[in-house]
């Protein structure tokens, strides 16, 4: 068994299959590295017998993965001089043989019968005609830059010469993986087989009739498609494009200013050459910290996760049936329509039937809205949502999510009228941003099938569940939970009941610290422009506005009422002041009534701060206060917080934790998560900082004993 | 230093609308060139074996102003094979820097006599025309470059000043050159363009147009776009205390494009007695230094103060200051700084009324002050301009 296999027909036509032994796919490695080269000399000598090539993968269903990602995590990253020339030499050669298969001087053809992401695309696009299966398991495209990276096996230079800049970068910087029928439309394959022996006629045709095949770029009178760089066309992408990448990412992402170069860089020179300025900025990304965070947390530690690293062994995997979801609100609805889309049957349940009808609408109008959703689907969609006020509904339901409001005493009393009609096996699950599962299991007869699982809003949207054990909950009823997030196309992570979860807890420090400054007289430009700049989706301003300032201020008030009943003297914290200000003066309390930190137009979009701010909390002038200060006063104390978390034993998975907090409340993805970021700073270097911000800003700012025990030992978070 | 460098004659083209229709828009800009080679042969029966060398600033030194206009228009002009020349480029600030090259060449004692300036032809070669390095993707990406206007707009909302304050400036520009014009005190140095034929093609500034506070604020702002294209938030990462930026600067607040040229004579006393010559004025100094570049506009202060500090004077010691209108906001913050009052500062107007033909404006500004100087008797005037990348220059001259 070889890597390749060339296998010549009577035809004339060569079969060139890649069948990599003992792996299930194929992927760009060490072991392509040998087999391609060799395969290339024996081409080359045979080229003059031979009519074309034909190259196909010998996997069923799976043509070619990408490059090895666990190979480049294992890169030196500060590598000596004469390390980085031998790097370079080395990605030069390891494109090479695809640069002499495309000039053979016979028609290449590439059948496509499953994935070709990545490298696997890089092959294709370096063949003169590709035909791809038409069929839902094909997957084509270029998402290297969803790790931090790019394609560096020619193809930028190929996309770009093949589709023009602004396709190509469009493409390759969104890392975008096409059904066949789209990169057909698109121009990324030239045509679709319905089998894959039509595949290999078609192929063998179009061989015999195009005996001078060439790449579009070396054929005469070419010209790169929309235009060169110097070209007036081209002038609002190669002028306002580097200014977008770095507006829309805040600098925080180098792969996509890379390949923005890289595309318009490579447009600029011939192709050979082309070849050598990619192959440098492919260099840069493998030497960059980014680059390194994404690969393990997106690759790493998300593939862990998918492969149930935080699931408890032993359960069989399960599949919900029959889903039942009490309360139809935003959140109950949502589930609703993010299961029946996947194809599970929904009891959606409200104390009315019209509120339950509602939830149902949502659905509907949901599938409106969706692009990728046709009128037959729609129908589809619909009709595995059931709605009703009828407890007795979900009699046969064998896992139940509880989404009503959050309030102890109604909790309890829907837990127990369900249990009441549930079958024994059926596991209740409570939708809870915060409250203890343990203490909402009191309410259950059988709380070792009662768990929480905490979605995000909006519900059909966000990947994150994070699931919340409580002291009771069963090892089987956590497996069938993380069973049911992946069935509905989420990601879960595994939680230990605590106030606060891990989520909850975390998101709290930076909107904290958001006001604390703007208490102490910061210029709220620069609060929200400092998250932003971190690479937060909002700062914590806006944050609140969304959330709504009278939640915390009622909470406020219940920790207030609380305090003084039990004789306290109660003494506001500065983020409660702010908030009272808010709401009982200022009477903002946020997007919902049009006004909070934030102006709102009359479509509910923000305008400006609220001009008022400053007489509110700046009066005398905005305090001077370092921007990195300001920055890391948003970033320092989740990481913090998250550490305690670890420490305390409530989450136990560094992956859980990076993509939690990434895919949950939107830790910057640049750092690769809240543990990933400390193990990109330096442990001693972050401790340090932290403990310089201690100095300044109080003690949630103080390093936690695992921090500076990992940092005396030079450990990482793994 | 060994010599003086005096400036002997400042001539300059009217300056045409930058536009396809505007007085110049027909002359190449060689022409626009060579018409003062030849006006300043003639007019002091210059003998040019005796002149070195010639620093023609543009800004966009690309097509029919590309290479060296300086040494074309010289090998295409009467003057004699010796006078080499080249071709500078320093943004907006080139045609002073052409002329304060040439003084630095005359007082080191290199050289003996010089001719400086520069040209623009903005109706054919548009901002832009022969490329940038700036615009290099991944340059651009580590720069943080914006619109040179949203630039202002930036400026000119840090410093607190508004709408209303720019337009009110922009209003007395207009009303200044006006007044200048229609009582001749550009016409000593304002040299007609003739074309092949001696038949003049334009003899008078052509922007200058009366201007109405009410007119002005109803115009558009004209950097809007870029704003809201990526250069608002871009700007956030040098100036992160900024939510928005109001954009104020429209076409009636910011200097014209126009086409036009400048030339200015320059040596040093021996020089000047051998080809029967009459100092006008002597430099003093120069400065250049460069300041924040996202911003771009802030350097004629701290350039002007340089020069001040060099030349052991400070604000009290000068008559008149001259500083390009690129921007309202521009000089609103230089008199703001430097504290300069009204009635000492672009007494004529300047580019908003009269446009701003990029690289000859700076001796253009220098020739403009030195007649006023002359004609007031004043002795002292300090020409300034803001330029590209945060470039500030500044020259003290003064009467002899």
């Amino acid at each position: 068994m070889s890597y390749i296999r060339l296998e010549k027909g009577a035809d004339g036509i060569v079969d060139l299959v890649f069948d990599q032994p003992g792996k299930d796919v194929n992927v760009m490695g060490d072991e392509y590295a040998e087999a391609m080269p060799k395969a290339l000399v024996e081409l080359e000598a045979m080229k003059d017998d031979i009519k074309g090539l034909y190259i196909r993968s010998g996997k069923p269903g799976q043509f070619f993965a990408g490059g090895d990602i666990t190979m480049m995590l294992e890169m030196d990253l500060h590598p000596s001089d004469q390390e980085r020339k031998a790097m370079l030499d080395g990605i030069v050669e390891a494109k090479a043989p695809l640069r002499r298969l495309e000039a053979l001087g016979v028609p290449v053809v590439v059948g496509i019968n499953g994935p070709a992401l990545g490298g696997g695309y890089e092959i294709a696009l370096a063949c003169h005609r590709r035909i791809a299966l038409d069929s839902p398991r094909v997957k084509v495209g270029l998402p290297e830059a969803m790790l931090g990276l790019m394609p560096g096996a020619g193809g930028v230079v190929r996309m770009v010469r093949m589709l023009g800049m602004e396709q190509a970068v469009g493409l390759i910087s969104q890392g975008k993986q096409l059904t066949a029928a789209k990169a057909l439309e698109k121009g990324l394959i030239h045509e679709l087989a319905s089998s894959e022996e039509q595949m290999a006629e078609k192929a063998r045709a179009w061989i015999l009739a195009n005996p001078e095949a060439k790449q579009p770029w070396e054929q005469a009178g070419y010209s790169i498609p929309g235009g060169a760089p110097s070209d007036p066309a081209t002038q609002g992408l190669t002028y306002f494009g580097p200014v977008n990448v770095m507006v829309q990412t805040w600098g925080n992402m180098p792969a996509q200013q890379v390949i923005m170069a890289a595309v318009i860089d490579t447009a600029r020179v011939d192709y050979d050459t082309a070849h050598v300025v990619e192959a440098r900025y492919f260099q840069r990304l493998l030497l960059d910290q980014v680059a390194r965070n994404m690969m393990t947390t997106f690759f790493v530690q998300m593939n862990a996760m998918d492969g149930g690293a935080s699931r408890p062994d032993g359960f069989d995997k399960t599949e919900v049936k029959k889903l039942g979801i009490l309360g139809a609100g935003v959140m109950g609805a949502g589930i609703a329509f993010n299961a029946a889309k996947f194809g599970i049957d929904v009891v959606l349940k409200d104390v009315s039937l019209a509120n339950a009808e509602r939830g149902k609408e949502y659905a509907s109008s949901a599938c409106e809205k969706s692009r990728s959703i046709d009128a037959q689907k729609t129908q589809e969609i619909l009709a595995r949502i059931h709605p009703t006020a009828d407890v007795t509904a979900l009699a046969d339901c064998d896992f139940v999510i509880e989404a009503v409001f959050e309030d102890r005493d109604i909790k309890a009393t829907v837990t127990s009228e369900t249990e009441a009609v549930l079958s024994k096996n059926a596991v209740l699950a409570s939708n809870t941003s915060g409250l203890p599962i343990t203490e909402l299991a009191q309410a259950s007869a059988r709380p070792a099938n009662y768990i929480g699982m905490h979605f995000f809003s909006p519900a059909e949207r966000m990947p994150l569940v994070e699931i919340i054990t409580g002291n009771e909950t069963s090892e089987e009823a956590l497996a069938r939970a993380f069973d049911l997030a992946q069935q509905l196309g989420k990601k879960p992570i595994v939680v230990k009941d605590a106030p606060g979860f891990f989520t909850t807890r975390v998101i709290g420090q930076t909107i904290t610290q958001g006001q604390r400054m703007l208490a102490e007289g910061v210029n709220p430009a620069l609060i929200e422009n400092g998250a932003r700049m971190n690479g937060s989706p909002m700062g914590p301003l806006e944050t609140l506005d969304s959330i709504s300032l009278e939640t915390a201020y009622h909470a406020a008030n219940q920790r207030r009422t609380d305090a003084e009943s039990a004789g306290e003297i109660w003494q506001p914290a500065p983020e409660s002041e702010v908030i009272r200000i808010m709401v009982e003066e200022a009477k903002r309390v946020g997007q919902a009534r049009g006004a909070g930190f934030y102006d709102y137009d009359d479509n509910g979009k923000k305008t400006a701060t609220w001009s008022g701010l400053k007489d509110l909390f700046a009066a005398e002038g905005y305090v001077d206060m370092p921007f990195e200060d300001v920055r890391d006063r948003l970033l320092f104390p989740q990481v913090l917080e998250a550490i305690r978390i670890l420490e305390e034993g409530v989450i136990t998975s560094v992956g859980d934790g990076n993509i939690g907090s990434i895919m949950g409340i939107g830790f910057p993805p640049h750092t690769g998560g809240v543990f990933q970021c400390v193990n990109a700073y330096g442990a001693n270097a972050f401790a340090e900082r932290a403990k310089v911000l201690t100095e300044k800003y109080g003690e949630v700012f103080e390093p936690p004993k695992l921090l500076l025990d990992m940092a005396k030992r030079g450990e990482t978070f793994a | 230093m060994s010599e003086e460098a005096y400036i002997y004659d400042a001539i300059r083209t009217p300056r045409g609308k930058g536009k396809p229709g505007g007085g110049l828009y027909e002359v190449k800009p060689i022409d626009l060139v060579t018409n003062l080679l030849e006006e300043m042969k003639s007019r002091h029966q210059l003998d040019t074996t005796q002149v070195t060398d010639f620093i023609c600033a543009t800004g966009e030194p690309v097509n029919e102003q590309g290479q060296n206009i300086a040494k074309t228009a010289l090998v295409y002009s009467s003057w004699d094979d010796v006078t080499v020349g080249a071709q500078l480029h320093r943004y907006c600030a080139g045609g002073l820097d052409a002329v304060n090259t040439v003084a630095m060449k005359i007082m080191s004692g290199m050289e003996s006599i010089g001719v400086a300036g520069g040209v623009e032809s903005m109706s054919r070669l548009g901002i832009g025309a022969s490329g940038a390095a700036a615009g290099d993707a991944w340059v651009a990406m580590k720069s943080y470059g914006i619109s040179q206007g949203l630039g202002a707009d930036l400026m000119a909302q840090l410093d607190g000043v508004t709408r209303e304050d720019v337009d009110r400036y922009a209003v007395q520009s207009q009303a200044r050159a006006a007044h200048a014009r229609d009582n001749g005190y550009f016409d000593r140095s304002i040299v007609p363009v003739k074309d092949l034929n001696g038949v003049n093609v334009l003899e008078h500034d052509e922007l200058i147009r009366p201007t109405s506070p009410e007119g002005l604020a109803g115009l558009n702002p004209s950097f809007t776009m870029f704003n809201d294209f990526g250069h608002g938030d871009f700007l956030k990462f040098k100036y992160p205390e900024v939510e928005r930026v109001e954009c104020i600067h429209t076409p009636g607040n910011s200097s014209g494009v126009v086409d036009g040229a400048a030339l200015v004579l320059l040596g040093n006393k021996q020089a000047g007695d051998d080809q029967g010559l009459r100092p006008r004025a002597r430099i003093r100094t120069c400065a250049l230094t460069g300041t924040e570049p996202t911003i771009m506009l802030a350097g004629p202060a701290p350039a002007s103060e340089k020069a001040l500090q060099q030349a052991g004077m400070t604000t009290s010691d000068i008559d008149l200051f001259e500083l390009n209108e690129a921007f309202a906001a521009v000089v609103l913050r230089f008199q703001q700084l430097m504290d300069i009052p009204d009635d000492k500062i672009n007494v004529n107007g300047g580019a908003i009324a009269m446009g701003h033909p990029i690289g000859a404006t700076g001796a253009m500004i220098l020739g403009t002050v030195l007649d006023e100087l002359e004609r007031r008797d004043l002795n002292t005037a300090l020409v300034t301009l803001c330029a590209g990348g945060g470039i500030g220059i500044a020259t003290i001259i003064e009467r002899v």
